[in-house]
């Protein structure tokens, strides 16, 4: 008996984004699916700006609902980047006595450059980086102007102080907007140590404001693949592995970026996460990246066997949801996954007896207010 | 040809909403695929949903959704149920057997947090010649037991919840399912519709007792129907007061809508001028109530004026004297 032709696999998400005209024909069950998909990993928006610019937003081959839910994405994210260009303007008015500058980081840095990677992104928090020498005194500021820390754990409060890379978050009492105030891109005890004052002196002073800077393009590329590939939280990887997609496309019209980038992971020792980025943006989203970029890449990775782990976990990571009827979230091999980037992202952040003592007290729920911290 | 979900039987439906496949239905303006084991979700959905179109596999799908118990202890230890959208569960579990309560609770939650295309209000809607009566109110004001009497009395249900208002064409959307209420009012509107029946009754809920009824069949057929907004009235139950209709400017009318609407922020400049248009084109009142029987009759005196707002200041009565 012969096998039946195998059917073609269905068109997902990642697709369409990466070839818009694919909408043209899909079905109504198809368009649930992709829908299902960008709601689960933060990408609407995207999806929907993307049409729009390809003038597919309104097809007649697009279910009404669907079309209502594309509509309803871009009102939400037009809605956020005003919030953004406020808050940023807020920000720099709140910091007018810093004599420091102010360095806009991730999606709030991509809206207020107008950079590509603001298309369709939504988000919540903004996040600013200051010099450390200058953070009590950033933080009076923000506080003098109506932005108020939402740790209330003492435990907590201690933990990001002494530790961690940012302030815990700020919101605005009145805005109710979130601030995250860091003063390096990595905790002080992570295992990577990319030295701030570098980013700073390399950082893009933003026209029209008076402190405000982002990140220049090689560091502002490799501070997101850092947050993504160094993290625990993977819930939006496939969303952040975009943003990574269209900040390579748009920096890389510059021929000597790519160059530039190799050297400049060297100077701030984050050539790991670049090992890991750089496969996996081509693998999935078809960037282009030179391949004696890759091949040099290549020879800095972890040792096989642990290189071989890494590349199966981002497989399951950035894979799309399958078709109705199985549950991503369901199954072991993603579970899996998830479970040894939840443990990774940790011992990468912090040296093994600080782990176990941190884990142990969230474990045991003493981090809580009010309760001792247990002596060790 | 469509054929609905009562033309299953209870056996199938049971079946659907256990099976990966689940039950498909269209709720208003959206597609619903619904799965649970639970007994009672299925009972409850047999009893409430009877009258509504089902899908087909191939039909575009808007909300996924499920309710279970979580997976470990818990299962025979105080369970607990769940809600889950797209296979994900966004909430905490809530405790024992509020399985239906929640899949309404979690079905409304999707629109008012996910459906941006509409500028939603914390509202019941009804409708009567084409025209929309607008009750925007928080919780407590009465204004579901306002709504299910009238639902009974010559107005069609469009939402007891949500006023979905399309912002193109400025009408309402109807978007009618099983009506919600607590505690007295079950009673109440128990004794005004001798022939009621309540599809699911829960107890010990964190709002008490929650009882749902099945959406009049009318409504669920006329549920492609939209309806343009010609009153807004703002509803307040008061023990032993008597009945005040009273016109209310349109600035403060305007705020209350404001108050009201779960997602203005995401509207800005484009929301205050579509709410703005409804508020000039409806009359708009302040409505105090003890009894319903004076209500329901109110209402219909009303219905029979001209929706003017212009008019709006010789609409005004009340049973004081």
């Amino acid at each position: 008996m012969s096998n039946p032709e195998q059917p073609p696999p269905p068109v997902g998400l990642v697709q369409v984004l990466k070839q818009p005209g694919l909408a043209l024909s899909l079905k109504a069950a198809a368009w649930s699916h992709i829908l299902q998909e960008a709601r689960a990993t933060g990408l609407l928006g995207r999806l929907a700006h993307r049409l729009q610019g390809e003038g597919l937003e309104a097809l007649a081959t697009c279910p009404a609902a669907m079309q209502g839910h594309l509509r309803s994405a871009l009102r939400v994210h037009r809605a956020q980047h005003e919030e953004a260009l406020r808050e940023a303007r807020y920000i720099d008015l709140a910091l007018a006595q810093l004599d420091a500058p102010v360095v806009l980081l991730k999606g709030a840095a991509y809206v207020v450059a107008g950079l590509p990677a603001a298309a369709g992104r939504v988000f919540s928090d903004v996040d600013i980086m200051v010099p450390k020498d200058r953070l009590a005194q950033a933080e009076s500021l923000l506080a003098m102007h109506g932005w108020m820390s939402t740790e209330q754990s003492a435990y907590n409060q201690r933990y990001y102080r002494q530790w961690m890379h940012e302030l815990p978050p700020m919101q605005h009492l009145q805005r109710m907007t979130v601030l995250d105030v860091h003063h390096r891109i990595l905790p002080l005890t992570a295992r990577m140590q990319p030295h701030p004052e570098l980013m700073f002196a390399t950082a893009v002073p933003l026209p029209g404001t008076r402190h405000l800077h982002i990140l220049s393009p090689t560091d502002m590329l490799l501070h997101s693949m850092t947050h993504l590939f160094v993290n625990d939280d993977m819930s939006h990887a496939l969303r952040d592995l975009s943003d990574l997609d269209l900040l390579a496309r748009h920096f890389s019209r510059d021929e000597g970026f790519w160059p530039q980038l190799m050297t400049r992971a060297q100077e701030l020792d984050l050539v790991r996460p670049l090992w890991h980025a750089l496969p996996e943006l081509h693998r999935v989203w078809r960037t282009p990246i030179p391949t004696a970029v890759l091949q040099q890449l290549s020879a800095l990775g972890p040792r096989r066997p642990v290189a071989a782990a890494m590349r199966w976990i981002w497989r399951q990571v950035f894979a799309p949801t399958r078709p109705p009827g199985t549950r991503h979230a369901d199954s072991w091999s993603s579970a899996a996954a998830m479970a040894a980037l939840y443990l990774r992202g940790h011992w990468l952040r912090m040296p093994p007896m600080l782990l176990v003592r941190h884990l142990s007290i969230k474990a045991l729920g003493l981090h809580r207010s009010g309760t001792k911290q247990p002596p060790l | 040809m469509t054929s609905t979900v009562g033309e299953l039987g209870y056996r199938e439906i049971c079946s659907l909403l256990r099976s990966d496949q689940g039950l498909r239905l269209k709720t208003g303006p959206f597609g619903n695929r619904i799965r649970s084991a639970l007994p009672q979700v299925a009972q409850a959905v047999a009893n409430l949903y009877g009258n509504y179109p089902l899908l087909q596999k191939d039909d575009f799908i808007d909300f996924d959704v499920g309710v279970s118990r979580p997976s470990g202890l818990r299962r025979w230890w105080q369970p607990q149920v769940s809600f889950q959208l797209d296979g994900n569960a966004p909430f905490n579990p809530l405790p024992g057997d509020q399985g239906f309560p929640l899949l309404e609770w979690g079905l409304n939650w999707c629109v008012y947090g996910m459906c941006h295309q509409y500028l939603i209000l914390h509202a019941a809607v009804l409708e009567r010649g084409g025209r929309a009566l607008i009750l925007p109110a928080p919780s407590g004001s009465g204004k579901s037991t306002l709504c299910a009497a009238l639902l009974f009395n010559g107005w069609r249900l469009l939402s007891d919840e949500l006023a979905l208002l399309d912002p193109v064409s400025g009408q309402c959307i109807a978007n009618p399912r099983p009506v919600s209420l607590k505690n007295e009012s079950i009673t109440v509107i128990g004794e005004l519709v001798s022939d009621i029946e309540f599809g699911s009754r829960v107890h010990e809920t964190s709002k008490g007792t929650v009882a749902h009824f099945a959406a009049p069949k009318a409504a669920v057929d006329s549920a492609s129907s939209p309806a343009w907004p010609a009153w807004i009235v703002l509803p307040r139950w008061q023990a032993g007061s008597a009945l005040k209709l009273q016109p209310l400017d349109k600035a403060r009318t305007l705020m209350h809508l404001v108050e009201n609407a779960f997602n203005y922020d995401v509207y800005g400049a484009e929301g205050f001028e579509l709410l703005s248009q409804v508020v000039t084109r409806s009359a708009c009142f302040s409505f105090e109530y003890s009894d319903l029987g004076e209500a329901i009759a109110c209402f219909s005196k009303l219905s029979h004026q001209a929706g003017d707002g212009l008019a709006s200041s010789s609409l005004g009565w009340s049973t004081s004297g």
